[in-house]
């Protein structure tokens, strides 16, 4: 039998504006509780919001990068329901005329590029959080009510846990290239929720749809739609179905348990919100925020591969994070050899990353710092292998390769004169090899090579080295 | 000589020549709600202690010479759902009868600024749910001319303080006629601006789209003083127009001659039952706009038939979630009886609001329902904008409708609230002018049975100055 699993993503990113969206508080993460606070975010008597210009404009910034129609008039919509973290009795959020409508981002697959398509961004106030104390209180913290938030919704594109994942991958990269959002998942700036349902595609039968809520990190999204998907499939198979229910993942033991049924849609009987009236955007003022972009990732890609001839491949890794791609950037300005930054960070920087699980911000080491290392290697001061030892002390010991390289004595021998003196007395010391050699047997070359560089503690440059070693053997 | 009789304008004169002082004046006032205000209740707050510091601070601020704003040491009574900074503000509803603000409404910065005396805050319909200040948590405000007859409402507590001498000046609110009728029903000059032309920062809304603060005062004259005082764009509303401003004007120069005037005629057609001896005197006062060399044609505005329902539509559907805040958490009453969340919001709301607010609410929620919204919500809207280019349409030929404010009389307390259609009736004249965000002026006209009533003066938006041009030019000639 053959099953598709649907997956549709609701995420929604805080915006790193310096206010709130519709007051003066600053917009700040881990603040003393209720000290960004105002009658306007408190939702006190009589006060009203002012929509903050700020806001909008990471918005249609979010809507440009994600390929959105952007709609020049703001409207925006009273969203009621009760909660104690829910200032006003009601949310200022939008209905049916989104900021962004449709848009769509890339993804990467192995088969190719696979689009997935968005059905829209909106954007809306947070709310405060709740705090539930121990013995049985909940306190209220308003810091974070009224900070502006966009809603991202997908269509029921993905089709896997993996497409899930580079979906969230790609949009956050692509956020942290504009810089709109930290979209930190820990720390709430972004936050996704996933419906999903699976087809039986023999039957064309299909579950109803799950939306699955507080899920913490990309791997809790990807545990979630991988134990859905068996969920519904298993459901399907005895003949039965899904509710239509929320549930809720369960880091710990790595399932999703039930919330609630949705028995019917919630009434959050959306109301015109007057207080803002209707905005009107200038053309010019988009015009303007479009022509003032940052570098998408896909452009950077794009521009890496003719810029500094290097493959698709190592263009699409250079450019997943917008770090390590002015890391790498900026390794190339410093070295003037695209080549050797690319082979560099794609190898040896790349697996410390994988290693550690870290991003490159968080790796004890500069641009700067490695183009004196591979400048070492450019001028022939040192040979690759070495390089490679002098970069691991680096990260251990946080020095510089200068400092490691003398330390150790590391610079390569290159004088012919002291080289021909060791090649000598290994020649001397190896005729049985010199022979077999001569009798064709290329491997003892390498094993000359090889008594050379323990002479040298691998000192000797390679390729004089070898150079030398040739023409002997062949002179004598 | 009681001075609570003298025009603000005079008393403003009398100041500045420190002919009598801001304290002095303040005192006056103070002792005449002494004296009435048992049988007036026109105030929920008296904040006489502080009113007369400010006085005796802005006396010798004029001794000093320095600059001194419009309002130049007036007393002003300020309705009570607008935010005072640490003055109790109530909406005159138990669910924030504990309430003590800690900001200012922009208006209320505003007066301070212009010098004016706040005494208090005055009474009114719960949440400006009412058009006879008997819904109010603290009693009903009693008719200064006539005391076994409602003030009207919702803004009664502030025009009956006008009405009998318990402030110089008063600021309500007007969402469907809460200044005109009041002002009508008290024999006191009542304006609603354009809406925009006036902040709402700190305003309790009642409808946000229909909103509007406005100003009372013994004469035309007086309310312009007022007015002008609380004008102006405030970046702190986003509704609030950056055109926003009053014009200077020469009463003494203001002539009636030339000017075009509108009488819908649906008027004619929405009679309300007893309004006859009202329109008699409503004849009587075109007349004088006709003698004065006034020019009066009959119009047409179909859809104003429809305006009442769509103003109920609308403005419950906003009051619903306007009013959604106050749940007991953060502020306000807090049931004590609960043991879940659920429990806590219903029976704090049950508690704290009114009947009548209840009322709207479920009116409103109604009104936005899912397979409501369309037929009802969302058809509203629509009227609304047709109501909207009727008056556009008039308005480009002529400089004002008239028309009388109420239709019906004040009337005895526990009569007409018993009969909430009946009540909302009595806003056929007002509503249109919210509806359509125009600016409309209430004036006396006469008097029946005793009783005042008054003339509606409409005009387009940020026309304020036309209306005070008819308003004085009538006030002056019908005296």
């Amino acid at each position: 039998m053959s099953y598709k699993t649907l997956v549709g993503l609701e995420i929604h990113v805080e915006l790193m504006t310096e206010r709130k969206m519709f007051c003066n508080c600053k917009n700040e993460f881990g603040s003393m509780p209720n000290t960004n606070v105002c009658p306007v975010c408190l939702g006190l008597p009589g006060a009203l919001p002012v929509m903050d210009k700020q806001a909008v404009k990471y918005a249609i910034m979010a809507g440009i990068a994600f390929n959105c129609e952007i709609d020049n008039t703001i409207i925006m919509d009273r969203k009621s329901y009760f909660y104690p973290d829910l200032t006003k009795g009601y949310q200022i959020s939008q209905s049916d005329f989104p900021l962004c409508k449709g848009g769509f981002l890339e993804i990467t697959l192995k088969e190719g590029t696979k689009k997935i398509r968005l059905e829209r961004i909106h954007i809306e106030e947070d709310t405060g959080k709740q705090i539930h104390t121990d013995h049985g209180t909940t306190l209220l913290d308003f810091n974070r009510s009224g900070v502006p938030l966009i809603e991202i919704v997908t269509k029921p594109d993905i089709n896997s846990a993996e497409e899930a994942r580079l979906f969230l991958e790609k949009l956050k990269n692509t956020i942290k290239y504009i810089g709109i959002s930290d979209v930190k998942m820990e720390e709430g700036s972004l936050r996704c929720d996933v419906n999903i349902n699976v087809v039986d595609e023999d039957k064309g039968i299909k579950s109803n749809i799950s939306e699955i809520k507080n899920l913490n990190s990309f791997k809790s999204v990807v545990k979630a739609i991988e134990y859905e998907q068996e969920r519904h499939i298993a459901l399907l198979e005895s003949g039965k179905n899904t509710d239509k229910e929320t549930r809720r993942f369960n880091e710990l033991t790595g399932e999703t348990i039930l919330m609630r049924k949705k028995f019917q849609a919630s009434d959050y009987r959306y109301q015109f919100e007057a207080d803002l009236s209707k905005i009107k955007l200038s053309d010019d003022w988009i015009k303007e925020i479009e022509s003032t972009m940052p570098e998408l990732p896909d452009q950077k890609k794009k521009r890496f591969i003719e810029q500094y001839n290097i493959t698709e491949y190592d263009a699409s890794v250079l450019t997943q994070s917008k770090e390590l791609s002015f890391f790498f950037e900026e390794l190339v300005s410093l070295i003037e050899d695209s080549k050797l930054a690319a082979n560099w960070v794609m190898t040896d920087v790349m697996r410390r990353l994988n290693e550690e699980d870290k991003e490159i911000a968080k790796l004890n080491l500069s641009a700067q710092s490695l183009a004196e290392l591979l400048n070492y290697v450019k001028s022939g001061k040192i040979n690759n292998n070495t390089a490679k030892k002098v970069l691991r002390e680096m990260l251990e010991t946080n020095k510089t390769a200068s400092f490691i390289i003398e330390k150790n004595g590391l610079i390569q021998i290159s004088d012919e004169d002291e080289l021909e003196k060791i090649i000598d007395e290994v020649i001397k010391e190896n005729q049985q090899s010199i022979e077999d050699f001569k009798n064709g047997k290329d491997r003892a070359l390498g094993f000359l090579m090889g008594q050379i560089m323990k002479k040298t503690k691998g000192k000797a440059n390679p390729n004089t080295a070898n150079k030398i070693l040739i023409d002997k053997i062949n002179g004598n | 000589m009681d001075i609570t009789n003298l025009k603000s304008w005079e008393l403003r004169d009398k100041i500045l020549n420190k002919e009598i002082s801001s304290y002095e004046v303040t005192e006056a006032f103070l002792e005449k709600i002494d004296e009435v205000e048992d049988e007036i209740n026109a105030f929920i707050t008296i904040d006489a202690d502080r009113a007369l510091e400010k006085a005796k601070q802005f006396d010798q601020k004029l001794m000093e010479g320095e600059e001194i704003g419009i309002l130049a040491g007036l007393p002003i009574a300020i309705k009570d759902n607008i935010m005072t900074r640490n003055l109790r503000t109530t909406c005159a509803s138990k669910m924030l009868e504990k309430y003590i603000p800690p900001y200012n409404a922009t208006v209320v910065e505003k007066i301070t600024r212009e010098d004016g005396i706040i005494l208090g805050k005055t009474n009114m319909d719960e949440f400006a749910m009412g058009g006879s200040t008997e819904t109010s948590y603290f009693g009903p405000t009693r008719n200064p001319k006539n005391k076994s007859f409602v003030p009207g409402g919702s803004s009664g507590g502030s025009a009956a303080a006008i009405a009998a001498q318990e402030s110089a000046l008063s600021l309500g609110t007007d969402t469907g006629g809460s200044i005109r009728q009041p002002a009508s029903y008290c024999g006191v000059v009542g304006i609603k601006p354009t809406y925009g032309l006036v902040s709402r920062y700190g305003v309790v809304p009642m409808s946000n789209s229909l909103d509007q603060v406005g100003v009372f005062g013994k004469d035309v004259k007086d309310a312009y003083i007022a007015l002008k005082s609380i004008v102006g764009y405030d970046p702190l509303d986003a509704t609030s127009s950056k055109k926003a401003k009053l014009e200077d004007i020469k009463f003494e120069e203001i002539s009636l001659k030339g000017l075009k005037i509108a009488l819908p005629k649906e008027y004619d057609e929405l009679r309300v039952e007893g309004d006859q001896e009202i329109r008699e005197v409503f004849k009587k006062s075109l007349k004088v706009f006709e003698d004065n060399g006034a020019t009066i044609e009959y119009v047409s505005l179909p859809y104003l038939k429809y305006a009442l329902e769509t103003y109920y539509l609308i403005s419950t559907a906003e009051v619903s979630t306007n009013l959604s805040r106050f749940d007991g958490i953060r502020y306000g009453h807090r049931a004590l009886d609960y043991n879940t969340l659920d429990e806590l919001y219903i029976n704090s709301r049950t508690e704290g609001f009114g009947e009548e607010t209840k009322r709207r609410i479920m009116m409103g929620t109604y009104a936005l329902s899912q397979g409501y919204k369309d037929e009802h919500y969302k058809k509203a809207l629509k009227l609304r904008t047709l109501i909207k280019n009727d008056y556009d349409r008039v308005f480009r030929n002529f400089d004002i409708i008239l028309s009388i404010t109420s239709p019906i009389l004040p009337f005895p307390f526990d009569s007409v609230i018993n009969s909430p259609v009946d009540m909302y009736k009595a806003d056929t004249y007002t509503v249109p002018v919210n509806l359509a965000g125009l600016c409309a002026m209430s004036v006396p006209m006469g008097e029946v049975d005793g009783l005042p009533v008054g003339l509606q003066i409409t005009a387009n938006r940020f026309e304020e100055k036309k209306l005070f041009t008819a308003a004085y030019g009538f006030e002056r000639s019908a005296k």
